[in-house]
Order: C-alpha cells, then structure tokens, then sequence
C-alpha cells in the first residue's frame, strides 16, 4: 500500500501531473451537467452522432497539419450540432435516420483521409487516439490542457446561469413554450453546449467513449435521487470521483486512461444501480 | 355593441383553419372567448381539439385564420396544462422544482428565483393543496396529485388564463370530480379557462360555453348548447348514467 503512496507522491511532484488532474476534474464536472437533459430529451443519439462527427474533424485537422486542432473541430461540431437539431425537429427526415447517416458518413471520411495522407507515420495510433482517448493524459499538450479548461469552465458557468431554463424545457416544452420562454432557442443552446462539451472530453477519453462520460452519471444519480438539484450535484460528484479514480488508477498501472475512466463509470454506476434497488427507489 | 364585445374578448379566433399537410380538420373556425368564461371544447377523438388548443398557444400555425389575444393578453400570460409527456413519466424532479417552473416566464433577466416568485409558488402550491408534497418527487404521485401540481405550476404562470387539456384523463371518479369542482372554483375566482373534454356532461354542467368540434360545429353557451340538435342528441345519449354516477361517488 504504501509503495502506491509513494509512486503517487513521486508523480506528484511533477507540475504536468497535477495539471492533467486538474483538466481530468473539470472536463469530469462540465461534462456530466448536461447528462440528465440529454437522457430524458432523447438526445443521447445526437451526442453520440456527434462525437463521431468531432472524430471526422478531428482526422481532417490531423492530416491538414494544424498545429491546434480543436480551432476547426470545435466549430465544425458546433454547426453539426445545430444541423442535427434542425433536422431533428422537422418531421420529414426522420432525425434518428439523419443523426445515423452524419455519424457514419464523418467517420468513414475521417478514416479515409487519414489512410491516403501520407504525412502520418502511424495511422492506426493516431485513429486509435482519436477514438478511445489519449493513451495517457500525460500526453496532452499544454495548450490542450489550457484550452480545455477554459472551455469547461465556460460550460460549468453557462450551465449554472440557465439552470432554471434548461430544467423548464427539459421537463415540459410545451408548458415553456405557451408560457412565452424562447425554447427553440433553448434547444439550440443546449445543442451547442453538448457540442463543446464533446469536442473538450474527446481530448480525454477519445470521440467512442464520450457518451459514456455524459451518460453514466446522469443514469446513476438517477437512481438514487428524486429531485432535479440533487441528482444534478450527484452526477457532477459521481463523474468526478469516478474520473480521478481513473485517471489515478491509468498513471499506477499504465491503463489507456479514457478506458479506465469509463470503466470507473461502470462500476460506479452498478453500485448506484443496487442501492437504488435496496432502498426502492428508482 | 359591437365594440363592447370586442373590449371583453380576452382571445379571437376567426375564419380558423386547422389540420395537417393534405387533411384539414376544421374549416372556418370563428369564436371569441370573453373574460371569466369557462369554455370546454368536445368532440370526437381526431375532431382537432388538442390542434385547436396548440394553434391557439401559437405551438403551431393555423392553416387559415387568425388568432388574436385582445385585452392586453400576451403569450406569457397564458397558461398550459398539457397531457403529460413521456419524458415526465420518469424525470426526477421535486414537486416544488416543477411549480417553481412555472414562474420562469417572470423570470426576465434573472438566472435564479427571486423570493418573490417562491412565495408564488409556494401560494399557489398551498391554493391547490399540495404544498404539503413539496419536497416529493413528481413521478411518485399518483394521477390525480400530478393534476394539481401541474395546474399549480399553470398559475404560476398565469391568472387570467388556463388551458387544460384533458385534465382528468385517466383518474378515477373520485378525483375527477375533485378536479371539476377545483377548476370550477378558479374560474369563479376570476380565472378564464379553456378545457379540453371528453365527457360532455361534466361540460355542460360546469362550463359557460361549449365548442363543439367535429362533423357539425357548435358554438354557444351552454343553454343554447342544450338546445341545440346537435347538443340535445350527444347530452340525452347517456345523461341519466352519468348522473348517476356522480351522485354515487359524493355519497
């Protein structure tokens, strides 16, 4: 036990490794806001349309060569976010079809501009990457780190500034809607906001396993809690233990750490899950 | 006279036409809804009542026609009690939480509740009895309870005008009653209200107007709506029954 003290005290020691914790925390805590939203609007299929719409990105800046490629992978997650949505909501094109076609099509783009560019020496690791998060956090560049955090940030502040709003169109559109709120503008907002928080928690475990970190908390708080404040605070808590139980365990054992983080997700979840059976809620 | 009535009318609707893309459901549609009425909207299912409703909230366009608010009325002062979702069915949220949100129109600049807006719900909450609730979760209460959360959340929003659709769809007698007695007395404290119903006879005995959709279209109060062809055959069809059954449950 103690040799794990003390591995962890010498990594510690090392600026970087506190840095990346402190991203792990908060890219854990804004991402984990939307969860319960995201659920029960049924938007879970746009967050995971869109995560392999930010893969695609992702594959195109890599081959163009840019230096920071969150400056086009952001934008262009942010305009699908708001096209999906768009189609979505007019019921003509069925928007789980058109969410499936986007995701597909982006993904089989990304891959393809990856394979024929020759620049990349290793095609398979940097897809690997992309997909399932860096091998470990360490890696991350600076200005990711710094970049990462302001945007977290700026969702963690948006977030408690609409609170009240993104609860009212959640629980009832219409309601909110008769009663004069601006919900279309809402659910382009929220869309956004979904969109930022992927492009930031790819950077930690990879566009595949995205969903999962905006997910299981949600879910798990769900089970336990009744009131929309505490299961917002449960998720934000559940999400960020399970993220530093991760990203700890990934430094110990040299674990992919997006893997490890979801895997804490999991187990968490499943001690949710029997505690809400025992004390029969959920 | 003609400009007296147009003074009272809180919502005009004229030359309405209402449906979907190829099929139109109602056609010509022309009402007006005065201060302190109590309007229930019967027919057949897929007559266009939840339509009419919507494109009177201005949640869809009509396909013709024109509703116009009058009286100073404006869209946040209109309030919504609409037939639950599934997404409510199992959203977390305290009873107070969901009251709370019906003042979120009053909210203008602000990100949170102010104290006043509180004591709204917190009034409004005991006016419908259930502030005793407060910190349960809404999809733990049974029917008729959510009814009321819901209708307390509605006058939050608004006092001057309710729309209920299918207020009492799926609760048992009992509590049916409760309800139309509870909204009876809104509107005797001032409330206009607009409901939705399948039960003609709990119309008549409660509401001042009656709007009939569906092959024929009736307007009118509810003594010209006893008069009528059209109401006299839909009333006489099982009056007796129902009567019946409501002096049974008040024993």
């Amino acid at each position: 036990m103690s040799e794990i003290f003390d591995k962890l005290q010498m990594y510690f020691s090392y600026p970087f490794v506190r840095y990346a914790l402190i991203v792990g925390v908060l890219i854990a805590l804004c991402s984990s806001l939307l969860g319960v939203t995201l659920v029960l609007k049924r938007f879970s299929f746009i967050g995971d349309g869109l995560s392999h719409v930010a893969f695609g990105a992702m594959s195109v800046a890599t081959v163009l060569g840019l230096t920071q490629e969150m400056l086009l992978v952001l934008p262009v997650t942010v305009i699908s976010a708001i096209l999906l949505l768009w189609t979505g909501s007019s019921k003509k094109i069925k928007g789980d079809a058109a969410v499936a076609m986007v995701s597909v099509g982006t993904m089989a783009i990304g891959y393809m501009v990856m394979n024929l560019s020759s620049n990349s020496v290793n095609v398979s690791g940097d897809v690997c990457t992309s997909l399932f998060g860096s091998t470990a956090i360490l890696t991350l560049s600076r200005t990711d780190l710094l970049l990462c955090s302001i945007l977290s940030g700026v969702v963690v502040v948006l977030f408690i500034l609409f609170y009240n709003r993104i609860f009212s169109v959640t629980f009832d559109e219409n309601f909110a809607k008769a009663a004069g709120a601006r919900t279309n503008e809402m659910n382009l907002f929220i869309a956004v906001i979904i969109a930022v928080i992927i492009v930031v928690s790819m950077k930690l475990v990879g566009s595949l396993l995205v969903s999962a970190l905006i997910i299981f908390p949600a879910l798990a708080a769900m089970r336990v809690f009744k009131s929309f404040m505490s299961v917002t605070i449960c998720s934000a808590v559940f999400s960020v233990v399970c993220t530093l139980i991760g990203i700890l365990v990934s430094i110990l054992y040299g674990t992919p750490v997006g893997s490890t983080i979801v895997c804490a997700d999991m187990i968490g979840f499943m001690i949710f899950f029997v505690f809400g059976l025992k004390t029969g809620r959920g | 006279m003609a400009e007296e009535i147009a003074k009272r009318a809180e919502l005009i609707c004229r030359g309405l036409a209402l449906g979907y893309e190829n099929q139109i459901l109602i056609s010509d549609l022309n009402f007006d809804v005065n201060e302190g009425d109590y309007l229930c909207i019967v027919g057949e299912n897929g007559a266009g009542k939840s339509t009419l409703m919507r494109t009177i909230l201005r949640l869809q366009k009509p396909l013709a026609g024109s509703v116009l608010y009058g009286d100073g009325l404006t869209a946040n002062q209109l309030g919504y009690l609409p037939q639950q979702t599934v997404v409510q069915r199992d959203f977390p949220a305290s009873v107070r939480e969901v009251v709370l949100s019906g003042c979120q129109s009053k909210l203008g600049m602000h990100a949170f509740y102010p104290k006043r807006l509180k004591e709204l719900a917190q009034t409004n909450m005991e006016r419908m009895g259930v502030d005793h609730l407060a910190k349960r979760c809404y999809r733990e209460l049974s029917g008729g309870q959510q009814q009321r959360v819901l209708l307390a959340r509605a006058l939050c929003a608004t006092e001057r005008m309710l729309f209920l659709d299918e207020p009492v769809a799926g609760l048992d007698p009992k509590v049916t009653i409760e309800m139309y007695r509870l909204i009876a007395q809104l509107n005797a404290e001032g409330t206009t209200i607009l409901m939705i119903t399948h039960d003609i006879h709990m119309a008549a005995k409660y509401a001042s107007h009656i709007l009939h959709l569906g092959q024929e279209v009736f307007f009118g109060t509810t003594e010209e709506y006893r008069a009528s062809k059209i109401g006299k055959r839909y009333l006489d069809d099982e009056s007796a029954e129902t009567a019946e059954m409501e002096e049974e449950v008040l024993k």
